[in-house]
This record gives C-alpha cells, structure tokens and sequence, in this order.
C-alpha cells in the first residue's frame, strides 16, 4: 500500500472510525513513516480547532414558529394552484365570449374578424404545440422513474 | 447525533405519503435543528439558512410520494436541502459578480467566506471567526462534509448514507477538505496561526 492510501485512512484514525483491522495496519504504518506521523499531529491540531468551533442556537421563537411557516407554505401552495386554475378558466370563458360578441357584432369589418380567429388559431397551435413537445420530452426522459 | 430516528418512523412517513400534514409536523420538529444547522453551514447566513431549510421541508412534503416505502427520511430530504442551498449559492456568486464592476480587463470574484457570518459562531474569538471564514471558502463538496462531521458530528457511516457513496469515499473527501482548510488558514493569516 503506497503512502496516499494511508491518508484515507488517517482520518479514520484521527475520527476513530476505523475497523481494529484498519487501526493497526495504520498504526503500523505511522511506525515507518515519519511524513505521515507529521501530518497526523497536523490535523490532530486542525480537528482540535475545528472542533472548538459551535454554532449558535438561534432563539426559541424561531423554533416555536418554525412549523408555523412551513404550513403557510403549504396553505398558500394549495391558494395559487386554485388561483391558477381558476384564472386559466375564466381567461378561456372570458375570451370565448369576447370571441363570439365580435364574430356577431354585424358593425365590426371582416377584415378584423378574420384577423381575430387567426391570431386565437395561433395561439392555440402554438399552446398544442408546446403542449405536446413536453408531453413528448417527457415521456422519452429516461431519468423520469429515478427516485432517490 | 444528527437524523435520530423517530419512533416508527416509517409508518409516520406511511401517514405522511397519504397526505397527513399532523405527521409531517412531526418529521418537521424532529430533524428541523438539524436542517437549519446544515443550511447554515453550507450557506452561511442565518436569514438564508432558515428559509432554505423551511422551503426544503416544503419541497419535501410536496414530493414525499417520490420517498420508497422503507426509505429513510433524512438522506432523502438531505439532497432537496443540498440542492437548494448550491443552487442558492450559485445564484448569489452570479449576482454577485455581475454587481461587480469591471476595471480594465481585470476579473473580479466575491470571495466565498465573505457571506459566511461570524455572529453564527458561538463564545467568538479570532481564531474561531478566521476558522469559519476559511470553512467558507472550502468547495461546497468539501465543505458540506467538514459540516456533517464537525458540526453535527455524524458518523462515517450516516454521512455515506446522506451522500450515496462509500465510507471509503468519506475519508477520501475529508482528507482533501480538511487538508484545504488547513491551507486556506496558513494563506489567511500568512501563517499566523501557529497552532497549525
């Protein structure tokens, strides 16, 4: 075993998570190799230091309302699907009519009319399109059943 | 020790895969400490730390159904709270750097440590503030497993779990991270800290 396969295992060592096994093929090599036995006393001191360092707990109240706003989140996720939802319809119903007043209304030129359903016939094409190319996507993404 | 397993804990995620935000409270208020201290080690604000671990849980009960039955919670929810707080780094070091003015060709990045906040550091002194600036500026591969051995001081085994890999790979991964650190703090202080 070549010197760089002993590092791994020195932090093992210096976290005592190593095997007995490990330990003493470690230990046996630290005998024979002084870069090792120097670096080990270096990290030692680092994991001291490191090891000094704490975070400070933050105050009770925000674990108190930590919950709280984890909820709203939620609450308010449900609210904008709704909102969505609900906005997407009315904007079709609303346009549908908006459509059908104009296609009716005997004072409005052809000209206009005809430029109306055109632009709705490309917007829906459009919204199809885009539709289907996700749909597509989606349905080819190899990585769609991957879960953790 | 970090992740502690709640009691039945799997027929609580059970409850909590059929919608039941009761027993997702109480996923919630077991691994919260441990959510906020992670976040708060991997991005270094209190403010950012806090609502990047809520929305983390959020992400979590919304997509729980994606967690196999026998699975358990805390690695799963450690990649949405991972993911969160990179991808929330790189937003900051692009906004960041595009705030940055541009002088005559030179390139000019923030410094990483920067964002890291010494008032999070409990009993402060020197040495203490120049050690979290410098876990900073570790990569945030390196630093997010400085975090879990140090600062929530979980085992080999648990921080394999949490990052899908071996324990072989841990002890690599710390080795690097660690002689980093040890190298950003002779380079900060130009080798005042003679302890090292």
């Amino acid at each position: 075993m070549t010197c760089n396969k002993y590092k791994d295992l020195m932090m093992g060592y210096l976290d005592d998570e190593l095997s007995d096994e490990q330990r003493i093929k470690f230990k046996q090599h630290l005998t024979d190799c002084s870069d090792c036995r120097q670096e080990l006393e270096e990290f030692k001191k680092l994991k001291a230091i490191t090891d000094d360092v704490t975070l400070l707990e933050p105050e009770d109240k925000i674990w108190r309302e930590y919950w709280g706003n984890i909820y709203n989140r939620m609450e308010r996720g449900i609210g904008w699907i709704l909102f969505g939802i609900s906005a997407i319809l009315l904007l079709i119903y609303g346009g549908f009519k908006m459509i059908e007043d104009i296609v009716k209304d005997p004072t409005i030129g052809f000209g206009l009319k005809a430029g109306l359903i055109a632009l709705i016939a490309g917007l829906a094409i459009l919204f199809v399109s885009a539709a289907r190319e996700r749909l597509h996507f989606w349905s080819k993404d190899r990585y769609k059943d991957v879960r953790r | 020790m970090p992740a502690r397993l709640i009691e039945d804990e799997l027929s609580i995620l059970q409850r909590c895969r059929r919608g039941s935000r009761e027993a997702f409270e109480s996923v919630v208020k077991c691994y919260m400490k441990d959510s906020y201290n992670i976040a708060l080690g991997l991005v270094g604000s209190r403010d950012d730390a806090l609502e990047l671990s809520q929305e983390a849980f959020y992400r979590a009960f919304k997509n729980i159904k994606h967690l196999k039955a026998g699975r358990k919670f805390f690695p799963w929810f450690y990649q949405i709270l991972r993911n969160l707080c990179f991808s929330h780094l790189r937003k900051r070091r692009l906004r960041q750097t595009s705030r940055l003015p541009e002088v005559e060709g030179q390139e000019f990045t923030a410094a990483p440590g920067d964002w890291f906040q010494p008032e999070v550091v409990a009993d402060r002194n020197e040495m203490k503030d120049c050690v979290w600036k410098a876990i900073g500026q570790l990569s945030e591969k390196h630093r997010e497993v400085i975090i879990l051995r140090h600062f929530r001081d979980m085992p080999y085994q648990q921080i394999a779990e949490n990052l899908f890999c071996s324990t072989g790979t841990v002890m690599s991964r710390l080795y690097h991270a660690r002689k980093n650190l040890k190298e950003i703090l002779e380079t900060e202080k130009g080798g005042q800290h003679n302890d090292l």
